[in-house]
């Protein structure tokens, strides 16, 4: 279990900066990785573990500071170049080849050849070799799709470690796992560890953590805040590494008095299309009035944004439940009846699914209130010019001209397009997910100011995002999802960082707003 | 038209010259200096080396309308030559055979078209097969279609008798109001029809809501439908018009060969594809629109008219014409960066 008595780390990153633009996303962060340990790199979302993992992959190469593998320095410019020097990340998506068999994926782009020709039948007694060793017993011809997803993520591993791969970085590996299947990659995690492997680990989730760490490694605000044995980062003390900061502008949510009920869900629940059966949401009831802004707490996979497309009647049949929106029962079974009734859903990721940005700006703003800009069939260039410039202004959108594409605007401007869109439809419900994503400091607050006034206006909102101060700014109200159900409801009073944390990783025992009602 | 975002306002004709409307100009007043270089011992400058161009060019015009509307929303349509061929033996037989006036045959005509296209849209849309494929499988079934109801054979004005031998019937007044030229015979009437299905188009896909929304779904569907677009009735509604289009081509070609051939239309679709083109049109959909199918269409007519008033053989031609559609595109694609 302990880390061996071979104190030359595998792995050493020294003073690790590195800067996206102006904004620097990691400051002098140190991180290492010793023979036969599982050292869990821990964060909030945006603290840059992702960042960091990439140098140490060869994905970043224009930082600064100095990566040493066995005491070497070394700079990987290019991923094959890190698989090269031993270091093998496993991603959530998994890097396979799903038509290919499995010992063709562990031989891809070195395939043992003879005059040119694939050698299956070494090819595969090789690959048995790899996967017998990992404790798994599989037939190597049959194709990786015919695996669960379990399986396959042994696989991914049985290919590192048949390149040689000496530390291994998993992202988040057991998000797609039920409990077993957890188990049996902890066993081989394990046995990796005996066999002299470094592992890092990144995880959202608590028992995880306790169960598998051997050291932590905190990052917040891309700042290396500290490294300590597990046995000496109990759960409470590690949250407050992770949150410790202080909480500024408080101010800028003014809250207005609040309406009716705008909007009731009792026993919503997400079942995604594809192979996970489990429901993305399970059971969530829930309430917001007329002026509330109800903030979702919640990491990676707390269903959130399922929760949100299923309100939308964006998941069809698969959401079930019943929905009240000013006590009128509602069943959407697509967008368009809930654009139709007033709900308005911003997507977390504007680039795929918020815009058209081969369109102009003014096709995009008006794209959700066609109907109602054009009655009769036929478009009124003028109307959806003036209705445009209206919500430009509003929104303080800044554009050339409204005839640029959408794609040519800066991510701020292109943010608030995709407000404007759903604005010019005067919804009731505005389901905002991850509103400023992307959005440098000057635009956030405009937006901030924009919620107020649109909750003045009796709006209700929904809020998703995963910067824990933005959430309790915000928010009047918020309820903490883990794993697609509920974990708990906090009044703005009640929300701290470290409650609201914990609860979001699935730790209950600290849980004050338990059972607290509106 | 040109929906170009240079920010470079500096040379005004630099910056016409670089969107795709202004490239696809340039590369038809090249076609036409080529005309007045290669003019065939004056026959370009004949009034009657133009009227036969675009009334030649009309009946792949026709087809090139319906495609665009369908490679705007991000889809393509292989079936119009089919279908063209469908409609051309169906119209033959109902005006030449059966007398039907041409207020039965015109609508007759555009419910075939609607009827097969309307098919290969929920094939795509619905069922969610690839346009590709879903039009592959109607273009095959539609020649089937053509030579299941004209028996294999060319429906003409020839009828037999009950002894075996022939007779004539006359050619059916509707044909011979399309094969009609106006104007001092000046102008086709193919080409007017062209002129109008250009119109209709122009008018969907410019002045409609439902032209937005096929730009919309080319440009990002998942996008489309999250903002509310009725993605399924507004793909559906572009292969629907597109057969419609092919449906009119249809009855025109009849029109001017005064028979209905099973085997028209071969190859017609790749033609219509490479005048969307040629046009700068995206065929990722999204981009591009009707005017600059204008442009393909004539640059195509002109080029094919231009290299047989030259008595270019027609293997060359095929040739010529296929390095000039690859050019076309390529100077297109580098004004996207």
């Amino acid at each position: 279990m302990s880390p061996g008595g071979n104190f030359t780390p595998l792995v050493c990153l020294s003073h690790i900066t590195k800067r996206f633009g102006g904004a620097a996303v990691l400051q002098n962060v140190q991180f290492e990785v010793r023979s036969g340990e599982v050292h869990v790199l821990a964060g909030e979302n945006g603290a840059g573990k992702s960042t960091l993992i990439k140098i140490l992959a060869g994905v970043h190469t224009d930082f600064e500071g100095r990566i040493e593998i066995d005491g070497k320095a070394v700079r990987p410019q290019t991923p094959l170049e890190a698989k090269a020097l031993g270091v093998a990340v496993i991603h959530q998506e998994l890097s396979l080849v799903s038509s290919m068999s499995v010992a063709d994926n562990l031989f891809l782009g070195r395939q043992l050849t003879r005059c040119g020709l694939v050698q299956d039948a070494r090819q595969q007694q090789e690959a048995a070799l790899w996967i017998q060793r990992l404790g798994l017993d599989i037939d190597v011809r049959k194709l990786v799709e015919q695996f669960p997803i379990a399986v396959q993520q042994l696989i991914e591993i049985a290919k590192a470690l048949s390149q040689n791969a000496r530390v291994i970085v998993m992202d988040e590996p057991t998000s797609a796992l039920n409990a077993p299947e957890v188990g049996r990659l902890f066993a081989l995690i394990q046995s990796l560890k005996v066999q002299g492997c470094g592992i890092v680990y990144i995880s959202h989730k608590m028992e995880e953590i306790e169960r598998i760490a051997d050291r932590i490694t905190v990052l917040r605000d891309g700042q290396w805040i500290g490294t300590a044995p597990a046995g000496e980062l109990p759960m409470a003390k590690l949250i407050r590494w992770m949150v410790g900061r202080e909480l500024n502008g408080q101010s800028l949510r003014h809250q207005p008095p609040l309406g009716e009920e705008r909007l009731r869900v009792e026993n919503f629940s997400v079942f995604p299309a594809g192979k996970s059966k489990q429901p993305a949401v399970r059971n969530i009831s829930l309430s917001v009035r007329a002026g509330e802004i109800l903030g979702i707490g919640g990491l990676q996979g707390s269903g959130a944004s399922e929760l949100f497309l299923g309100l939308f009647g964006g998941c069809g049949s698969a959401a079930l439940g019943k929905v009240r929106l000013d006590g009128q029962e509602i069943d959407f079974a697509s967008p368009r009846q809930a654009i139709a009734t007033g709900v308005a859903l911003l997507t977390n990721d504007r680039k795929a699914t918020g815009l058209i940005l081969s369109l102009s700006i003014a096709a995009n703003a008006t794209l959700a209130d066609l109907r109602g800009l054009s009655p009769a069939g036929w478009r009124r260039p003028a109307r959806e010019r003036a209705a445009t410039e209206k919500m430009a202004g509003l929104l303080h959108l800044r554009a050339a001209s409204l005839d640029l594409e959408a794609g040519a605007l800066s991510g701020g401007n292109q943010q608030k397009l995709a407000l404007a869109k759903w604005l010019q439809i005067r919804p009731k419900l505005l389901l905002l997910d991850e509103p400023t994503r992307g959005v440098d400091i000057g635009a956030k607050r405009e937006i901030y100011q924009l919620m107020n006034e649109w909750t003045a206006q009796g709006i209700a909102i929904m809020l998703i995002t995963s910067e824990m101060p933005e959430l309790l700014m915000l928010s009047d109200r918020i309820i903490v999802l883990h794993r697609g159900a509920m974990s708990a409801e906090f009044s703005r009073a009640q929300a701290t960082p470290e409650a609201v944390l914990a609860t979001a990783m699935g730790l209950n025992s600290c849980q004050p707003g338990a059972g607290f009602q509106n | 038209m040109a929906k170009n975002s240079s920010f470079d306002k500096k040379n005004p004709l630099l910056q016409a010259v670089a969107s795709p409307a202004g490239r696809a100009f340039l590369a038809l007043l090249l076609v036409l200096a080529l005309g007045l270089i290669f003019n065939g011992d004056g026959a370009f400058f004949k009034m009657g080396t133009h009227r036969d161009a675009l009334r030649q060019a009309s009946v792949y015009g026709l087809l090139a309308c319906g495609m665009t509307l369908v490679i705007v929303s991000g889809g393509i349509d292989l079936s119009v030559g089919s279908v063209l061929a469908l409609t051309a033996v169906c119209s033959a037989q109902m005006a030449i055979h059966w007398h039907w006036s041409g207020w039965l045959v015109v609508p007759a005509c555009l419910m075939i078209g609607a009827g097969c296209g309307g098919v290969s849209g929920l094939v795509t849309a619905r069922l969610r097969v690839q346009p590709f494929i879903a039009t592959l499988s109607m273009m095959v079934l539609a020649r089937g279609l053509a030579k299941y109801t004209s028996g294999g054979m060319k429906v003409s004005t020839a009828m037999m008798n009950a002894d075996g031998t022939y007779r004539y019937v006359d050619v059916p007044p509707l044909f011979r109001w399309v094969d009609n030229r106006i104007l001092g015979g000046n102008v086709s009437m193919v080409t007017l029809i062209f002129v109008a299905g250009f119109a209709v188009a122009w008018g969907l896909m410019s002045r409609h809501r439902w032209g937005r929304y096929l730009y919309a779904i080319g440009g990002n569907e998942e996008a489309s439908r999250l903002s509310g677009v009725p993605v399924l009735a507004a793909k559906t509604g572009a292969y629907i018009f597109s057969g419609m289009f092919a449906g009119v081509a249809g009855l025109c070609q009849a029109a001017q060969e005064q028979q209905g051939d099973p085997e028209a239309g071969a190859g017609y679709e790749l033609i219509a594809i490479a005048m969307v083109v040629i046009g700068g049109t995206s065929l990722m959909g999204g981009r591009g629109g009707i005017g600059l199918t204008l442009l393909g269409v004539l640059t195509i007519g002109y080029l094919d008219k231009i290299l047989s008033i030259n008595a270019v053989p027609e293997a060359g031609r095929l040739m010529l014409t296929g390095v000039i559609i690859v050019a076309a595109v390529l100077t297109q694609r580098r004004s996207r960066t």
